[in-house]
């Protein structure tokens, strides 16, 4: 089993979001439980520069491995303030450190978070398709 | 359904992610993909491969008949050896590409693809009707692992007496593997030297532990269907369904030479595929190695400077071995024939990423 941490919230898209509790600024990544589905990820890409809004649910940027590309998407509405360098550079960081090391952007929320998932409801959605 | 091989428990044991490939549940990795296949190239890898179809065909005309039957010389083929081949239709589409062995002077058997092994054995006991040769369907007999990599010799002499040394590219050998009965093949489709062992399904879990065991000091590990198509592509082998399929000739795919016009008889596909021989082609199968990241992937079109459609991708994927991505495709000769160097870029989900063109293989081992 992939660890699904219970302090993260998460989409249907298994991307995690943090901070939903305890701030404006959100982090985003690609679970644990979609790195190991995808496979050695070779390329990160995030399209919008610090500065953009971006809109939930729409394709902010591609995840490719091995054998796959997956869009990712705006978990939430906002203001991008800051794509990991690191993760771009290095993408193999989603597959080591998916919920650390391996984040992908941060969004400065505006409006409400409020479709995001809980870890409940992610290991539920989780098991359900495994 | 899936269907799983006489290996499944032991792909579970291991933790394999398990995929669907042809109809067959088959371990697409055990962990990571990159690792099993950088260990293919430096140490060795260990596969199942029992999807894989094993029709035999036996008699005294058996030669006689696969050469009817296919675009090789099989007749002629020494006992003890093995050719690569391919079985057309009458238009000359490629039906399946195909490894046969001659293991006696009447007993060959013919390897095929997973996904079309059952169209190839109803289309062999066909095409082999007039010939005093049977046709027979074994696949559900047999399993097929292969050890693969600069280290397989080593490991498999470990538990065989069988002379390795003296087994050349493309010979077989029946001998005793771990105490049981395996056919030994020095082939493979990794672009390294290796083995494939063709055993008995029952025989298959405590062959894997063997080489397991006898593989660990040397590095050896599982390796799953993901590095063997990075591994495949980057020795710039064709996977049907990808550079090979029923509506291409042998011509198109740059491998005409498989198709023997100087054997004796008439063979399936000879009258369409004759006219072809000396044609130039209008496509041909080309390697691409990217220059950015992005990977090319099959399907993805190939365009010229203009903007222009003047190719597709087959088979893409990251390479360890270049470090970037590297695709093969066909493009129209115009573009890629002499020593014209045209900008061409691969439409990867709408933007013109640029792409070399180089020759096939992109990785050759050193000997």
């Amino acid at each position: 089993m992939s660890s699904i941490p219970d302090e993260l919230h998460y989409t249907k898209e298994h991307e995690w979001v943090a901070g939903v509790d305890d701030g404006l600024t959100l982090t985003v990544g690609i679970t644990a439980y979609a790195a190991e589905a995808l496979g050695d990820v070779v390329y990160v890409q995030i399209t919008p520069e610090p500065g953009a809004a971006i809109t939930a649910g729409e394709a902010v940027g591609e995840v490719e491995s091995t054998k796959s590309v997956s869009d990712i998407y705006a978990p939430v509405s906002g203001e991008v303030v800051e794509v990991n360098a690191a993760v771009v550079d290095d993408p193999s960081l989603v597959n080591n450190d998916p919920y650390g090391e391996g984040w992908l952007f941060r969004v400065r929320l505006e409006g409400d978070a409020d479709d995001l998932l809980s870890a409940e409801e992610y290991t539920a959605l989780t098991s359900g398709e495994s | 359904m899936s269907r799983p091989t006489p290996l499944r428990g032991v792909h579970e044991a291991l933790g394999a992610t398990l995929t669907d490939f042809a109809g067959w549940l088959m371990p697409l990795r055990y962990g990571s993909e990159s690792v099993e296949h950088n260990a293919v190239r430096q140490a060795a890898g260990l596969f199942d491969l029992s999807h894989m179809g094993e029709i035999f065909v036996t008699g005294p005309q058996a030669g006689e008949a696969l050469d009817h039957a296919l675009v090789g010389h099989l007749s002629a083929l020494e006992p003890g050896r093995a050719r690569y081949t391919m079985i057309v239709n009458a238009r000359g589409g490629v039906l399946d590409d195909l490894i046969v062995y001659r293991l006696a002077p009447e007993e060959f058997m013919v390897v095929a693809n997973a996904s079309n092994y059952p169209a190839v054995a109803a289309e062999l006991t066909e095409r082999a009707e007039a010939f005093d040769a049977a046709v027979d369907d074994r696949s559900d007999r047999y399993a097929l692992v292969a050890v693969q990599g600069p280290r397989s010799q080593e490991i498999l002499a470990a538990l065989t007496d069988a002379d390795l040394p003296g087994l050349k590219y493309y010979a077989g050998l029946p001998a005793t593997v771990a105490g049981r009965p395996a056919l030994i093949a020095r082939t493979g489709y990794t672009g390294e030297d290796g083995f494939e062992l063709f055993v008995d399904a029952a025989d298959a879990e405590p062959l894997w532990a063997a080489l397991t065991e006898a593989g660990e000091p040397y590095g050896l590990r599982p390796a799953g269907l993901s590095a063997r198509d990075t591994l495949r592509l980057e020795a710039g082998m064709p996977l049907y369904g990808n550079e090979l399929s029923a509506d291409l000739t042998p011509f198109d795919a740059g491998l005409g030479r498989v198709v023997r016009f100087d054997k004796p008889g008439d063979f399936v596909g000879r009258s369409a595929l004759e006219p072809l021989k000396d044609l130039p082609p209008s496509r041909r199968l080309v390697g691409l190695v990217a220059t950015g990241r992005r990977v090319p992937r099959h399907g993805y079109p190939v365009v010229a400077a203009g903007g222009a459609v003047v190719g597709e991708v087959t088979s893409g994927a990251p390479s360890q071995s270049l470090g970037r991505p590297v695709a093969m495709a066909y493009v129209d000769t115009a573009y890629v024939g002499g020593d014209r160097a045209e900008d061409l870029s691969v439409d990867i989900r709408g933007s013109h990423e640029p792409v070399e063109v180089v020759d096939l293989p992109f990785y050759r081992r050193n000997k």
